[in-house]
């Protein structure tokens, strides 16, 4: 791997955004995850490269850490801000179809729930994996959740909730879905789970953890 | 005489229990805001805070957990804030009587200081305005709650020192994580929590939520493992749900709990109480188990 690559994947692990960041405090006043892919692209480094060697190499890692209690909240957070500025300069060349990435994975918090935390963080991570992210939202409906996979055939769909009393939703959406699209599959997520709650509504995949997802995602996508 | 008063003079006390879960049970429908009902159906909730006082409470909450003007907006209610908490306060105050006291429930913004979501200011702002119709309508106590992040936890603390002259609490829920360590969601240990609250203002620390009263005897002895005198409180939910027939049940009885209490207090509790899950029940079993040990 090229030096600037495992620069850009140690800013993204680390959460240093740009030069101008004091995060974190040992890396103040160096170059951050925005200028080094800046400089990367300029400097001839194919933008497949920089998706898949750099950003996604330094997610997983943050990813894997959050995933064994090592990093918590913040940490994937600041990961999570660093990884978009660098995404920033890639858009153009997702939008040019010059880098391909793994698929659409549509997420929402499902309905009655307004907590967006989670769903957030499995966002970024399930982003930073190389997947484009459509995120619905909180207090989701069964209807919207469909209406999104119409609009990206072959999608996959993460559902999270974070109360005891809307997990119990999920079931409904999980059920509309097989029914509507059969094929979809359902990945959830949320404090109150469990892998027996995952089988017994019908989903597809349960994770602890956002790292689970995107291993999850990954193995479809191979 | 004050919550902090009768701690000092040796008393352990008893708080109530759920209120999320109580308000569900009568009716509450998932995703409706559970603080309009302080408006709507005041009737049910002076029912929820009547029924700890009759099962022993020495102090109650009040259902103003998510009644910060930025909970509120997600229910457009955002500019009804003062009048919700004004509400909130009173009924509970109507419950207590003059001799139980009203700790006044104020949960997490929903928003991160980190993020750039708010500003400080912001959240100061909306806690002053929470705090300050709290104590308007009748509460003596604060009760800062269910924090994660320290920054918000402080300005939550700050807002009720600043501008009321109510005692203040404030409790973390920790999760035990992999490293059989306890931690917050933003990775904030009891040890790291206690002096960084106390040193903004909070007369009482301790813990909520999480998963059963087992856990909290861990925190507890965290806790006074750096802060031997401040009193402590603990709301613990009885367990973790489980789905029993498409329905969630909390796995703790009353029993459970009330056998657990002893090592609680033992541990450092001065103040032992429930959380998600717990019933009047729950809580007349704790006030015997802590009237046993006092004898």
């Amino acid at each position: 791997m090229s030096e600037i690559l495992e620069q850009i994947a140690t800013c993204v692990e680390r959460g240093k955004i740009n030069a101008a960041s004091p995060y974190p405090p040992d890396m103040k006043g160096q170059e951050g995850a925005d200028e080094l892919t800046r400089k990367a692209i300029d400097g001839g480094t194919a933008p497949t490269d920089i998706l898949e060697k750099a950003l996604v190499v330094g997610m997983q890692k943050i990813g894997e850490k959050f995933a064994a209690n090592k990093v918590f909240v913040p940490d994937v957070l600041m990961a999570a801000k660093s990884m978009n500025a660098a995404m920033a300069h890639l858009r153009p060349f997702f939008q040019s179809g010059e880098v391909k990435r793994k698929g659409v994975f549509c997420i929402g918090t499902v309905q009655g729930d307004l907590h967006d935390i989670g769903k957030n963080l499995v966002s970024m991570i399930v982003e930073g994996g190389g997947w484009e992210v459509v995120d619905l939202g909180v207090d989701v409906s069964t209807e919207k959740f469909i209406e999104a996979v119409e609009q990206h055939p072959g999608c996959a769909v993460g559902l999270s909730a974070l109360l005891t009393t809307t997990m119990i939703n999920m079931e409904k959406t999980v059920k509309a879905l097989k029914e509507k699209t059969p094929g979809t599959k359902v990945l959830i997520g949320g404090a109150p789970l469990t892998q027996e709650f995952c089988t017994k509504i019908g989903a597809d995949c349960y994770s602890a953890d956002p790292q689970g997802a995107v291993e999850y995602l990954n193995k479809l996508a191979a | 005489m004050g919550v902090i008063d009768k701690v000092a003079s040796g008393k352990v006390l008893v708080s109530d229990g759920a209120w999320g879960t109580f308000l569900q049970k009568k009716g509450l429908a998932v995703g409706a805001c559970p603080e309009a009902w302080c408006l709507d159906c005041p009737d049910d909730v002076l029912a929820i805070a009547a029924s700890y006082i009759d099962a022993g409470a020495d102090m109650i909450q009040t259902n103003s957990f998510g009644a910060s003007r930025f909970k509120l907006e997600h229910f457009g209610l955002a500019h009804r804030a003062q009048e919700i908490n004004e509400a909130a306060a009173a009924i509970s105050r109507r419950a207590a009587g003059p001799d139980r006291h009203v700790i006044a429930s104020v949960g997490p913004t929903g928003k991160m200081l980190l993020m750039g979501d708010v500003t400080a200011e912001q959240l100061y702002d909306a806690f002053r305005e929470q705090v300050v119709a709290l104590e308007n309508g009748g509460a003596e106590a604060i009760c800062v709650e269910t924090m994660s992040a320290i920054d918000e936890a402080c300005l939550a603390v700050r807002a009720a020192r600043e501008n009321t002259n109510c005692e203040v609490l404030c409790t973390f829920t920790f999760e035990k994580t992999a490293n059989n360590d306890y931690r917050t969601m933003m990775g904030v240990s009891p040890a790291e929590m206690a002096p960084a609250v106390i040193d903004a203002g909070a007369h009482i620390i301790g813990a909520n939520c999480g998963n059963g009263m087992e856990r909290m005897i861990d925190i507890v002895k965290e806790l006074r493992s750096v802060h031997g005198s401040i009193p402590v409180l603990v709301h613990a939910n009885a367990g973790l749900p489980v789905l029993k027939d498409g329905e969630n049940v909390f796995p703790e009885t009353p029993a459970d709990m009330a056998a657990r209490t002893p090592a609680l207090v033992n541990a450092g509790t001065n103040i032992v109480g429930g959380c998600c899950g717990t019933t009047p029940a729950h809580i007349a079993a704790i006030r015997a188990a802590v009237d046993a040990i006092s004898g």
